[in-house]
């Protein structure tokens, strides 16, 4: 973004990466799959790189109210350094906190979640699903973010993904505004569970298992990462695989 | 002339008794902290008219939604009915709609007397899911002795008022078949009809019976409405405010605290004044009075159906959260604080708080605030709220935080991230392949 505004130039839309974008390896590749999708359609975008930090999410679900408005308000003011207009976001958490909980603070943007920008793109007829990966045929599914679906009731975006690769697509029992939690919201993928008879994670992956589908979609890398654990946990990782909707993107197109 | 009067005792000394009762619920909804819900009033009328008029959230669990769906049109319609009775006892008239409605007045106690058969119904299905069939959702931990009683009473009780209403009607129906004084032709019972066979055919006995149920309805009636401030029951009428008074923001968005922005702004710029805030003068929540009226409210309309704890993922997977008991522990300790102003005046303390004493750290921290049990709920009830209000008090004023969250606080106020990296790294992925 600094090298952006030292030319003059304005990006069309920036790409807030998020903290597991930026440091989980599996969220990195993930990251770098929603570059590509931009680059493809030849969209011109920034990343603030090394300046982007926390939303603050965690800490305002976990209580720490301090935290997060110290968060907010130093992301606020390079945001409107930058006049940044248009964000999006790999991350359903990150987009629902520059969404709804930076307005009030000063923060203005128009915030969207990869998933709606990948539906956007397809609306719009600058991406298929053609030159890469065939899914033709293959079972797959889709686990709702908790912050995307109930929380934003964003559910269609991230199903047009889906839909345009002939795939044969499936529901799990409890999809959409009935989504079950991938056990790691709430501050939760940063500490124990507490005492209980299993985890979140293995109910809802016990869930996914019982549609046997090849591939399991997420759109949010704490999902990806609770996922990959509970598919892991019952020796599926030959069988199922867990792809985030801008991997699955990535791969139909060959990019 | 002596029933007249009774009449007029036993309707204004329940009446009275229901106002000062709902007075005192009102007045413990204030002890909460000011809230401002009083935006976007056409949002709000739509809200209510299809959440709670309509019903529009029951419909998620077909069998549910039909039966109680039952319940309610009997308990609405029915009410009709209530008010010609009210007259009736008052002037010693009988039936006195029935001439001015004429054939209409025949439709409606016909419609009348199947909506009450579709309660008895209701009830009767109801009553075996909650102790033939014992479903999950009505049993946990919360689910003590009086909850279960009080549920079963209503629907007792409900099955009882509806029995009374048919038997009258059928006594009514033969006195009019035998055209004894003061029974004019008026009304269909196309249910009642069926009980009449069952029936002494004497005329005295008959009025005795009209009479009796007439009274046992009525008074039945007036019993059960100063039963409602003291029972989950009282969803019947709270469900209207609290639907008005919705949550109508993004599910997600949290509510950022005044208070904290306050010192935020005046840490990061000395000249900045502060503005006004409504919030109390701790941070989050300990006990009922540090919550909004809004949570009180809540509280308040909770009939403790379950969904909320049936849908949640920490409950589901056997830990000790179930945002039900977080209801129904805020509506019991707020019982006990409006019983201490009543006995010890305004500024006792009994050295007990919601927090702790009733919910404890081990439930609010198995929360993972997917917002499941908001959306389950019919009423819009908000459990997330008052979880998030006691992490906000135990983090924020008691800094108790399990080891692992207070050092991801510590890695966001360092390093920018929930995880101990270095944000001189944070652009990395570019160069990972």
């Amino acid at each position: 973004m600094a090298e952006m505004m030292a030319k003059g130039e304005e990006p069309e839309i920036l790409f807030w990466v998020g903290c597991a974008g930026s440091y989980d390896e599996r969220a990195q590749k993930i990251t770098r799959d929603i570059c590509k999708i931009l680059q493809h359609v030849g969209m011109k975008f920034a990343v603030l790189g090394t300046e982007e930090s926390c939303t603050g999410d965690p800490a305002k679900r976990a209580g720490n109210e301090f935290l997060f408005q110290m968060q907010a308000m130093a992301n606020i003011e390079l945001l409107n350094a930058y006049q940044v207009k248009k964000i999006v976001t790999g991350c359903p958490h990150c987009f629902n906190t520059l969404r709804n909980e930076y307005p009030n603070l000063g923060g203005n943007y128009e915030v969207i979640h990869h998933s709606q920008l990948i539906q956007e793109l397809i609306n719009e007829g600058k991406l298929r699903a053609e030159g890469g990966e065939s899914f033709k045929g293959k079972k797959i599914t889709f686990h709702d973010p908790c912050y995307l679906g109930r929380a934003n009731q964003v559910y269609e975006a991230p199903r047009k993904a889906l839909e345009i690769l002939d795939a044969e697509l499936v529901e799990l029992k409890r999809c959409k505004s009935n989504g079950l939690c991938c056990g790691a919201g709430g501050a939760q993928m940063f500490k124990e569970p507490e005492p209980g008879t299993k985890d979140v994670n293995i109910e809802r992956t016990e869930e996914i298992l019982a549609v046997q589908p090849a591939v399991v979609a997420a759109a949010c890398p704490f999902c990806m990462t609770m996922l990959r654990d509970g598919i892991k946990n019952f020796n599926k990782e030959q069988e199922v695989e867990v792809l985030d909707i801008a991997e699955i993107t990535v791969k139909a197109n060959g990019l | 002339m002596i029933a007249q009067i009774l009449f007029l005792v036993f309707l204004l000394g329940a009446s009275i008794l229901f106002g000062r009762n709902v007075a005192k619920i009102r007045r413990n909804i204030k002890l909460g902290r000011s809230e401002d819900r009083s935006d976007r009033p056409m949002d709000r009328l739509k809200t209510m008219l299809f959440v709670a008029f309509g019903q529009s959230k029951m419909t998620k669990r077909p069998v549910a939604a039909i039966m109680h769906f039952f319940l309610y049109a009997g308990f609405v319609i029915i009410n009709i009915e209530v008010l010609e009775i009210v007259i009736d006892g008052l002037f010693g008239t009988h039936r006195v709609f029935a001439a001015p409605l004429g054939g209409v007045y025949n439709f409606l106690i016909g419609t009348f007397e199947i909506l009450a058969l579709l309660v008895i119904v209701g009830c009767v299905v109801f009553l075996i899911r909650r102790n033939v069939l014992k479903l999950r959702r009505f049993s946990g931990k919360e689910m003590s002795s009086w909850p279960k009683s009080d549920a079963n009473y209503i629907l007792i009780i409900e099955i009882l008022l509806m029995s009374a209403f048919l038997k009258m009607n059928a006594a009514d129906y033969l006195l009019q078949q035998q055209n004894y004084p003061h029974y004019i032709q008026a009304g269909a019972f196309p249910v009642s009809q069926f009980i009449a066979p069952l029936m002494p055919q004497n005329a005295e006995f008959l009025v005795l019976i009209e009479r009796g149920a007439w009274w046992f309805h009525i008074l039945g009636i007036l019993a059960f409405l100063n039963y409602l401030p003291y029972s989950k029951h009282f969803h019947i009428i709270m469900a209207f405010p609290n639907t008005w008074y919705s949550n109508l923001n993004p599910k997600g968005a949290f509510n950022n605290m005044d208070s904290v922005t306050n010192e935020v702004k005046a840490m990061l710029d000395p000249t900045f004044t502060p503005l006004p805030v409504a919030e109390g003068s701790k941070f989050g929540a300990k006990d009922v009075q540090d919550l909004s009226w809004k949570n009180l409210m809540d509280a308040y309309t909770c009939t403790e159906c379950g969904r909320c704890t049936s849908v949640c993922p920490a409950n589901i997977t056997g830990k000790l959260l179930s945002p039900r008991k977080i209801m129904m522990d805020t509506r019991d300790r707020l019982t006990e604080v409006g019983n201490n102003i009543d006995q010890h005046g305004k500024d006792h303390q009994d050295g007990k708080s919601l927090l702790d004493n009733y919910i404890t750290r081990e439930e609010i921290w198995a929360c993972t605030t997917c917002n499941a049990c908001t959306e389950a709920c019919p009423v819009n009830i908000d459990p997330l709220n008052i979880i998030v209000e006691l992490r906000r008090y135990a983090v924020m004023e008691e800094a108790q935080a399990a080891a692992s969250v207070n050092s991801m606080f510590g890695n966001i106020e360092n390093n920018g991230a929930p995880w101990k990296y270095a944000p001189s790294d944070r652009f990395n992925w570019a160069q990972n392949d």
